[in-house]
């Protein structure tokens, strides 16, 4: 019990525990939309734009949270309409529009190297840092993204399966993408803190594809992958005070685990009912 | 009597390609069509104008009187082809079906009491009730068929517009599923299907479209499914023959056949048998 109650006397951990269980429950969340629409790229790609939006806010001395969080947007939004309007694929648009705005932030901080070390953060997360201020702003965006997709699910759900057919139905997808954007991009800003641009991509894309594994129900996922996506940042944080490593990196490495034995579970449960049916013909 | 559906004129390209030249065409309340037509002929281009999900260049479309316009989609119901459902989704017969009552008014993200009564009886109307929990992979080709009908019905549409309904099915199944089209007819559903199968449409359909580019003819099968009609439709040499009261139609071989190409075909082997 000690163990579990050690690190809860420092406020780093403290604060960091509940922004972890915050940003697992949205990368979770909202990783089953990613993981579903077929852009596991996108976390990777538009973590990477933030980046670059990151250090444009910097320079020009705006709040960090609104600039990158409307340079995050936009970038989902230029990667939604390229994909709508032209024949170019969801894959090459995301490499086009997110390695152009990392870019950015990379020639700006080449251009002004004296503030190269205060964006090691951004890049590798450090739970360390993890203020008051990041937990109600991690708070906040975690309610909105879960008002959002509780609201929007029937949408979300019938545009995730089939976008054309949705708009038969009446389904305004443009609207129901255009807010996904949105609510991407406020998602991976909260998470940046903690996991860093280089591995939220794996912390959106894990507990989705695990959950996939684990049940053949969309309703069933969506609570899967949100827990999976709570219980691993959780052991993770564990993890990263007692070995003293990344609490980005950790929390990645527990995901990883998880669902390794998860494929080995569903590949062993497949095996047994192929055995039984063969049994019974 | 006013049409359900009404296109006046209505031309499409995609880019300075024509696609769907003058089109005129009346579909009634009750009535059971298909269009038919080479690949690249226009028909599902012609269904996505009447989806609302294509705009018309020249021309206008109108349901119930009133003009169709730009984002507003009729009351329809749409069965898309099979070769387009992602089946790797995570999605039960019955949360498939639920999608078609998006239109309603609750807000909560799963099924109220109302609405799972109605998803039961869609299913059992289209006697699927006993896989309502199974995955939508899990199904045979006419299950996975009768699920996505059970969407469109749910929605109460005007028309039902269903593309390529039979394609990649067994003639059987294929068979079963134009008599449950034509059994939802009688129980008062309009329907407008596209279909490669012109044996089924003569024998299942009682009204067919000719397209290519422009509606070359339309009217009862036995009307409409001539050697003439149907050589400028394909733009091929089409035979029509009748047998036992029954049509059947087939494109006469080219010139060059197996037999012309290969005159000493490599035989099998029939297996000895006691």
């Amino acid at each position: 019990m000690d163990i579990l109650l050690e690190p809860f006397q420092f406020e780093f951990f403290r604060n960091g525990v509940v922004v972890s269980l915050l940003v697992g429950a949205l990368c979770g969340l909202i990783g089953v939309y990613i993981v579903l629409r077929g852009m596991s790229y996108i976390g990777h790609g538009l973590s990477h734009a933030i980046f670059g939006g990151a250090v444009v806010t910097y320079v020009m001395a705006w709040n960090f949270y609104v600039g990158a969080g409307l340079w995050g947007f936009l970038a989902a939004l230029l990667i939604n309409q390229t994909v709508r309007r032209t024949r170019i694929s969801a894959d090459a648009a995301i490499g086009v529009i997110t390695t152009a705005s990392f870019a950015i932030g990379v020639a700006l901080i080449s251009r002004y190297r004296h503030f190269t070390r205060s964006f090691d953060a951004a890049l590798f997360g450090n739970i360390l840092g993890v203020t008051t201020q990041d937990v109600l702003v991690v708070a906040a965006v975690t309610f909105v993204v879960a008002l959002i997709i509780f609201f929007m699910y029937k949408q979300l759900l019938f545009t995730t399966f089939n976008a054309e057919v949705a708009q038969v139905y009446g389904v305004k997808t443009e609207w129901v993408d255009t807010l996904f954007s949105l609510a991407l991009a406020a998602a991976l800003i909260a998470s940046m803190q903690i996991l860093g641009v280089t591995l939220i991509a794996a912390a959106l894309v894990i507990p989705a594809i695990t959950a996939r594994l684990l049940t053949d129900s969309f309703n069933r996922m969506v609570i899967l992958s949100t827990m999976i996506g709570m219980m691993t940042n959780l052991i993770g944080m564990y993890l990263s005070y007692y070995i003293d490593v990344a609490s980005g990196a950790t929390i990645v490495l527990v995901q990883a685990t998880v669902f390794a034995l998860s494929l080995v579970l569903s590949l062993s449960q497949k095996r047994a009912a192929r055995r039984l049916s063969h049994t019974h013909v | 009597m006013e049409p359900l559906l009404e296109l006046r004129k209505v031309s499409f390209g995609y880019g300075a390609m024509p696609v769907l030249e003058d089109i005129n065409l009346h579909l009634h309340r009750g009535q059971f069509a298909a269009l038919v037509g080479p690949s690249g002929a226009g028909k599902t281009t012609l269904l996505k104008l009447i989806l609302g999900t294509l705009q018309p260049i020249h021309g206008e479309i109108y349901t119930h009187g009133e003009l169709l316009r730009n984002g507003r989609s009729p009351r329809v119901g749409y069965v898309p082809q099979l070769e387009t459902v992602d089946w790797n989704f995570p999605v039960t017969v019955e949360q498939a079906v639920w999608m078609g009552q998006i239109g309603n008014k609750n807000i909560w993200p799963w099924m109220n009491a109302e609405e799972r009564k109605q998803v039961r009886a869609m299913l059992e109307r289209l006697d699927i009730a006993n896989l309502a929990l199974r995955h939508i992979r899990d199904l045979s080709g006419g299950q996975q068929q009768r699920v996505f009908l059970a969407r469109a019905l749910i929605s109460k549409p005007d028309l039902l517009v269903l593309d390529e309904p039979t394609v990649g099915l067994d003639i059987q199944t294929a068979e079963m599923i134009l008599v449950l089209l034509a059994e939802l007819n009688r129980q008062g559903v309009t329907l407008l299907m596209t279909t490669h199968d012109l044996n089924a449409a003569a024998a299942h359909l009682p009204w067919v479209i000719c397209l290519n580019q422009k509606v070359v003819a339309q009217g009862a099968p036995e009307d409409v499914f001539t050697e003439e009609v149907l050589s400028e439709t394909y733009r091929g040499d089409m035979l029509v023959f009748r047998h036992n009261g029954m049509m059947f139609i087939q494109q006469r071989p080219h010139d060059h056949t197996y037999k012309d190409l290969v005159p000493e075909p490599v035989p099998g082997e029939v297996p000895l048998t006691h």
